[in-house]
């Protein structure tokens, strides 16, 4: 349970009592006496409440955090301790929160072989445990629409299919995920820059700093974001301890969080999660910059597309068919 | 001293009132109290107590908000002519109008925090200790020109009152200014309001370049329709004397006011059905239901019917200047605006999801319980306002009447 929700809960249950009546004129002893104990209960308290602050200074630290890139080293490296404890009380797991940087030269991008993908959906459940999303209420930054064959209206398409085999015939499939718009309008309709584009083209959310207005959900083409609506649930033995601040690390509620091509294992140097699991290859990543990368080769010798490009997000997200 | 009479003032005039105005305050205060009850149950469980979801992330609580800052803007149509073209029976009348907005303003920032999934951080919205995105996000800019609208229509009066509590003449040289500014901030503020939604190319029922227009033109019909009630609840229950005529031309602004929305509305549909793309589905959903799906049908069906026949009062002299047919058309009006501006325009939006899904909203019964809440908490703002400041419009309410309640008739203290 985060700290400020903790105190949110508790905070302001409006008293039922008026203001304490007035003393009685009397003599001026008796009101040296009503004062004295006030006085006392006063300065306990802020004993009391200084106290609390130096064993367990989470509540406010959480409370009055910077946003992420305005943060200096020593703030992140606070901030980092203060989460990893936090973490392993609320979960008995030694947690990794990596804040590591964009690496210089680097614009991740991603390619969908729509004629592999099958529409298994591993990529969708892999995803959830690697990136902690919350299992109860569910949410799947992966949503894989089935469209039947000839047809690409997607009003027309479905993702609540449940055949016994998969692929089915006269189907074909198409996972849809944030698509990190170069020029992202999600980013650009965020009141207080709680989300960004990073230099490596990755969207990111600093989930400490949303407000949860919902503005970015309001402005995504791809279904693209997510809001927990309520307390996220991820069973302790379920939970992915490697993180990164800007990614999977256990989000609290009332905030929102996204796809983030899997910034903890990325900027590592590893596929992202739905990368990997792909039991077809379907899915391929790499660095746009470099022209032998798999993903540069893709996208200047197959025929690729991206979705709505019309509304000129400008995706680093293609798909692509292989023959 | 003088400064405590008119506060000891404030609070007695408060505190004193015939039966109905208890009654009334009563109610508003249960309502209110009820609301902050089911607002602390959505701070503890979170937003998952409303109906929204990531299909429909903004609901009833946008949807009261938008219908009220168009309330909050219409008060520009009063102080146009009052003060520009210097049309005397509606002057008497503008503070009526700002003190309307005043309240709106305030009901406008309750909803948007109710809506705030982490009210907890609004700090992160203040320039300077947090950080405002401007002059990007079109949610910053509301949150500039309501604080800013909100400055104005508490200056303004302020000032005019403050004058005739002292029994001075306002200085126009000082005042004039504001005045002018408060035309086209007034304009501003919902135009603004209307950008929020506008600029978002994801959601095709919103991203039409009518839709600002249209916020105003139906803005300018809700707003002065809740004037011209008000001004006759204020005037059985006070000395305020303000002459019919001055009520009249109110309507007959809002009849120009209706005919324009109605016109915009209908451009917006040959558009969308002679084109007849995808774009249509959102208006399909609201107008007819989509995928066997619409909540909404009947709801904006009504709320045509309501604005087609308030069009009509309005714009028939007969029925514009007869009081049961002109408070029927006020009343028609504001429930028809406020469902085409609230749930007709926010709910469609989201429907289609951009992917195709049709997921319905319907508020839960804490959203309607908050909504309820912040409304009473906006009337009995206003109920307070009017209070006070109608009695120094009349000049029952000055420094030399305190004075005089506070020294007895011969000067001697009582």
């Amino acid at each position: 349970m985060s700290d400020t929700q903790d105190s949110l809960t508790k905070k302001a249950p409006i008293s039922p009592d008026g203001p304490a009546p007035d003393q009685a004129e009397g003599s001026l002893p008796a009101k040296r006496q009503a004062v004295l104990p006030d006085r006392r209960t006063f300065l306990t308290g802020i004993a009391g409440l200084l106290g609390t602050m130096a064993v367990s200074s989470c509540t406010w630290q959480e409370f009055f955090q910077q946003q992420f890139q305005r943060m200096t080293k020593k703030e992140i490296e606070q901030t980092v301790d203060r989460l990893q404890a936090e973490y392993k009380q609320k979960y008995g797991k030694d947690f990794v929160v990596g804040t590591e940087s964009p690496i210089d030269g680097t614009l991740f991008g991603y390619a969908l072989d729509i004629q592999r993908c099958i529409g298994c959906r591993r990529c969708v459940y892999g995803c959830v445990e690697e990136n902690n999303q919350s299992r109860d209420p569910q949410i799947h930054y992966i949503r894989v629409l089935r469209f039947r064959d000839g047809n690409m209206d997607l009003e027309e398409s479905n993702i609540y299919y449940d055949p016994e085999e998969v692929p089915e015939k006269g189907y074909y499939y198409m996972p849809v995920q944030c698509q990190h718009c170069a020029n992202a309008p999600c980013t650009k309709v965020c009141p207080v820059r709680a989300t960004w584009t990073e230099p490596d083209g990755l969207v990111v959310v600093d989930y400490n700093w949303c407000i949860g207005c919902r503005y970015c959900m309001a402005a995504c083409p791809y279904m693209g974001r997510w809001f927990n609506f309520a307390e996220p649930v991820i069973p302790s033995d379920q939970v992915n301890p490697v993180t990164h601040y800007l990614g999977n690390r256990p989000r609290m509620r009332n905030v929102v969080e996204k796809c983030t091509f899997c910034i903890q294992r990325v900027r590592a140097g590893k596929y992202p999660k739905c990368v990997e699991v792909c039991p077809v290859g379907a899915r391929k990543f790499g660095n746009l910059l470099d022209p032998n990368s798999e993903i540069s080769t893709i996208i200047r010798t197959k025929r690729v597309f991206r979705l709505k490009e019309d509304l000129n997000t400008q995706p680093k997200f293609y798909y692509f068919f292989s023959i | 001293m003088a400064r405590f009479g008119f506060i000891s003032e404030v609070g007695r005039r408060l505190a004193k009132g015939p039966t109905v105005y208890y009654a009334w305050v009563g109610i508003l205060l249960i309502l209110a109290a009820t609301g902050i009850v089911a607002y602390t149950k959505q701070l503890q469980q979170g937003l998952i107590v409303t109906g929204m979801t990531s299909y429909v992330s903004w609901g009833f609580y946008i949807g009261n908000f938008t219908f009220l800052v168009g309330v909050a803007a219409a008060a520009v149509l009063l102080i146009i002519p009052a003060y520009l073209y210097d049309f005397g029976p509606i002057k008497d009348i503008v503070i009526v109008g700002e003190a309307l907005a005043v309240s709106a303003l305030a009901m406008c920032m309750m909803f948007v925090t109710a809506d705030l999934g982490r009210p907890d951080r609004i700090w992160h919205l203040l320039p300077g200790l947090g950080i405002l995105n401007l002059p990007r996000s079109m949610l910053g800019w509301d949150i500039v020109v309501l604080n800013g609208y909100m400055f104005l229509n508490l200056i303004i009066p302020g000032y005019i009152l403050w004058q005739a509590y002292h029994e001075k003449p306002a200085d126009m040289r000082f005042i004039l200014p504001f005045i002018l500014l408060s035309i086209p901030w007034a304009v501003s503020i919902h135009t603004v309001t209307a950008f929020i939604y506008n600029g978002l190319a994801a959601r095709p029922f919103w991203n039409a370049s009518i839709l600002a227009p249209r916020f105003l033109a139906s803005a300018f019909c809700s707003g002065p329709a809740l004037v011209i009630l008000l001004y006759q609840i204020v005037r059985k229950y006070s000395r305020f004397h303000v002459k019919d005529e001055a009520l009249f031309k109110i309507a007959e602004m809002i009849s120009i006011a209706m005919a324009i929305n109605l016109f915009l509305l209908c451009a917006e549909f040959f558009k969308e059905l002679y084109s007849d793309t995808h774009h249509l589905s959102p208006l399909q959903y609201l107008y007819v239901g989509l995928h066997g799906k619409g909540v909404l049908v009947s709801w904006i069906w009504f709320a045509t019917a309501f604005n087609l026949v308030a069009f009509v009062i309005f714009i028939v002299p007969a029925t514009r200047k007869n009081f049961a047919t002109l408070n029927f058309g006020c009343v028609l009006t504001i429930v028809g605006i406020w469902i085409e501006k609230g749930m007709g325009l926010i709910i469609p939006g989201f429907i289609p999801a951009p992917l195709g899904e049709v997921w319905e909203y319907v508020p839960t019964t804490i959203e309607l319980l908050v909504t309820i809440g912040v409304w009473s908490i906006g009337l009995l703002i206003l109920t307070f306002i009017l209070k006070i400041i109608v009695p120094i419009e009349t000049g029952e309410f000055t420094q030399r009447t305190v004075a005089s309640t506070r020294l007895g008739p011969s000067g001697v203290v009582a």
